[in-house]
């Protein structure tokens, strides 16, 4: 009960927080949208996908998706840096609720809210000719929700170890946007450069990214659009394994170094 | 029984010593306050009392909870009123207060009626749903005052409490702190800087430089340390303190317009003084030692070689715990 009401509590304030700063929500996705409808119609007349009937934009389309998902789950958990710098997290530290109730609260919070700008990118969806039933609708949200539980852990495992506002800019600038950039939104990830391939492959956004694609295109694994790490292809389950063990290990982590900060 | 007990806490920061070795005991329903210049170690102690911080060396133990391996259980004993601002500025007034309340757990029965005495309290109900991004700093203040006692702890530790508000404000929140010690038994670990605040104190340990100097009740700190002291002015100044040379062994001082001088117990001397005195006098004025002479005394930098050996045996005499 203890644990749930402090749990409940630490969503709920970041829901609040999040209701209140409307900026932030239309914000949030307008990177997003300006990457989708700039990238998607410059680039469509010069890149098809064979045969697929698969346009540019509609390729990038999931692509976008995950990406709005990992960029807010991840800055949400990040957020907790500033909670540091204005003091509001002494509060949170003294009071009687366990920090690993904590940690679940500000990941759940998180989360929550990445899904919320992912629903709403998923709402452009007719304009740029992208249909799809509810079942893959329904298909997707776990896997959408397995992103952005993973990134807000990372965030948050992030700001309790690095102090310094400084180095944390640096840190977010030089990993979030590697991670998406490197990660298969804006291109397909097979016959690459060797220097970029390694990064890919060992870049975990890949396998969130790849099954949102797969589910929602209807593309087999084994198609150019698929991942082979080391000449194993893949399939749906393959990339949502990696997906749960990096989330897995994130999570663990998070909660143990949140209850290891001074 | 003792709520708080430190025995030999320390705390370095790399090669500075914020605390050092301190002992002291507080008792249930007791107002202690710290009383000390500017990093004398006063946040240290509460944020190591308070689960923030892991002690070097020491213990410390809060409604007998050790403060390092019993966190989860010193939190449910304690509330706070930081020195530094920690409010969730995004949030209005009451939304804050919400938090608090939801995060300890006060019931739902009870919770809005005592959100809103705090903030009638702390007169911030009309701007309750206002973000506190837009209060001044005194709102900001008594918000979070309102926020340390919305949930009554059992031990209540206020850092500088009423810092930069107005006498008024500061006078109704004592009164209403007073009235819940009494109330509730609440213990209360006390930093300030206003002397009239410390005096509300029941007892003062007075610190410099991670190091406890004194430890005793306001009355018997200013009456060990001080003596009373006695202005006086006359008709001739040169000629009067010869007299009081001859005849009481004290040298005055002329203080310009007038001379002044201590004694031990100035209610009896004073009538003898005036009744003997050959020279003429103009007026006469007797004054108690105050605490902000004896801060001054055990702390300012103005203490002198010849002092600091009566200032050594104060600290003795008061308790001062050095093992
Ligand atoms: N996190 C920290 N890292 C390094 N040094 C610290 C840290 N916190 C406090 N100190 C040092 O410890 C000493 C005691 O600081 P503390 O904040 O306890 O003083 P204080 O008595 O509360 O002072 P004030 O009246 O100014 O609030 C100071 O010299 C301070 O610089
Ligand atoms: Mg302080």
């Amino acid at each position: 009960m203890n644990h749930l009401r402090g749990i409940y509590t630490i969503w709920y304030r970041d829901i609040l927080r999040f209701w209140h700063d409307k900026m932030r929500m239309v914000g949030s996705i307008v990177v997003p949208l300006i990457f989708l409808f700039i990238f998607g119609s410059g680039l469509s007349s010069s890149m098809g996908f064979g045969n697929s009937g698969i346009d540019y934009t509609q390729f990038i389309f999931p692509g976008i998706i995950g990406m709005t998902v990992l960029m807010n789950s991840f800055m949400s958990g990040v957020s907790v840096v500033w909670d540091r710098e204005f003091g509001f997290l002494k509060e949170v530290l003294v009071a009687p609720v366990s920090r690993t109730s904590v940690a679940i609260g500000k990941t759940l919070g998180s989360t929550t809210i990445a899904m919320l700008q992912g629903f709403l990118i998923i709402l452009f969806a007719p304009i740029i000719g992208v249909s799809f039933s509810v079942s893959t609708l329904l298909a997707i949200i776990p896997l959408m929700l397995l992103l952005a539980i993973s990134m807000s852990s990372m965030g948050i495992l992030l700001a309790t170890r690095i102090k310094s506002m400084q180095a944390f800019q640096v840190i977010i600038q030089m990993l979030m946007f590697p991670m998406i950039f490197l990660s298969g939104v804006f291109f397909p990830v097979e016959g690459l450069p060797v220097w970029m391939n390694v990064l890919v492959k060992i870049n975990p956004a890949t396998y969130a990214i790849a099954p949102i694609r797969q589910v929602m295109l209807g593309t087999t694994a084994d198609s150019s659009l698929g991942v082979t790490v080391l000449g194993h292809t893949m399939s749906l389950w393959d990339n949502v394994a990696v997906v749960v063990v990096f989330g897995i290990v994130m999570t663990v982590l998070s909660m143990w170094s949140f209850n290891h900060q001074d | 029984m003792n709520v708080i007990e430190v025995v030999e806490l320390s705390k370095k920061f790399k090669r500075l010593v914020a605390v050092d070795k301190v002992s002291f005991k507080v008792k249930e329903g007791e107002i202690f306050g710290f009383l000390g210049p500017n990093g004398a170690g006063k946040t240290t102690t509460i944020n190591i009392l308070c689960t923030l911080l892991k002690p070097t060396s020491g213990q410390a133990f809060v409604n007998g909870f050790d403060v390092v391996r019993q966190q989860n259980r010193v939190r449910r004993q304690i509330g706070l009123v930081f020195q530094d601002p920690s409010l969730d500025e995004k949030l209005s007034g009451i939304q804050n207060l919400n938090f608090h309340a939801m995060i300890y757990n006060v019931p739902v029965s009870v919770r809005k009626q005592r959100i809103e005495q705090m903030l009638r309290m702390v007169e911030l109900w009309d701007r309750r749903n206002s973000f506190v991004e837009t209060y001044s700093g005194g709102m900001k203040r008594r918000l979070e005052l309102a926020r340390g006692l919305l949930h009554r702890p059992k031990v209540l530790f206020l850092d500088e409490p009423t810092l930069g508000l107005d006498p008024q404000t500061r006078n109704r929140i004592w009164e209403y702190i007073i009235e819940m010690c009494r109330q509730e038994g609440t213990t209360i670990f006390l930093t300030t800087h206003y002397m009239d605040e410390a005096e509300k104190a029941g007892r003062i340990a007075i610190i410099d430089n991670g190091k406890i100097v004194a430890i005793d009740t306001p009355r018997k700190l200013k009456r060990i340390i001080g003596q009373d002291i006695i202005s006086v002015k006359t008709e001739n100044n040169a000629k009067a303190t010869e007299e009081i040379r001859l005849r009481f062994q004290i040298e005055a001082r002329d203080d310009g317009g007038g001379l002044t001088f201590n004694v031990d117990n100035g209610e009896e001397f004073l009538p003898e003084f005036i009744k003997g005195l050959g020279t003429k006098i103009l007026s006469v004025n007797l004054r108690r030692p105050s605490l902000d002479d004896v801060f001054l005394k055990l702390t300012g930098r103005e203490i002198r070689d010849e002092e600091s050996k009566d200032y050594k045996s104060i600290a003795h005499h008061s308790g001062m715990r050095r093992h």
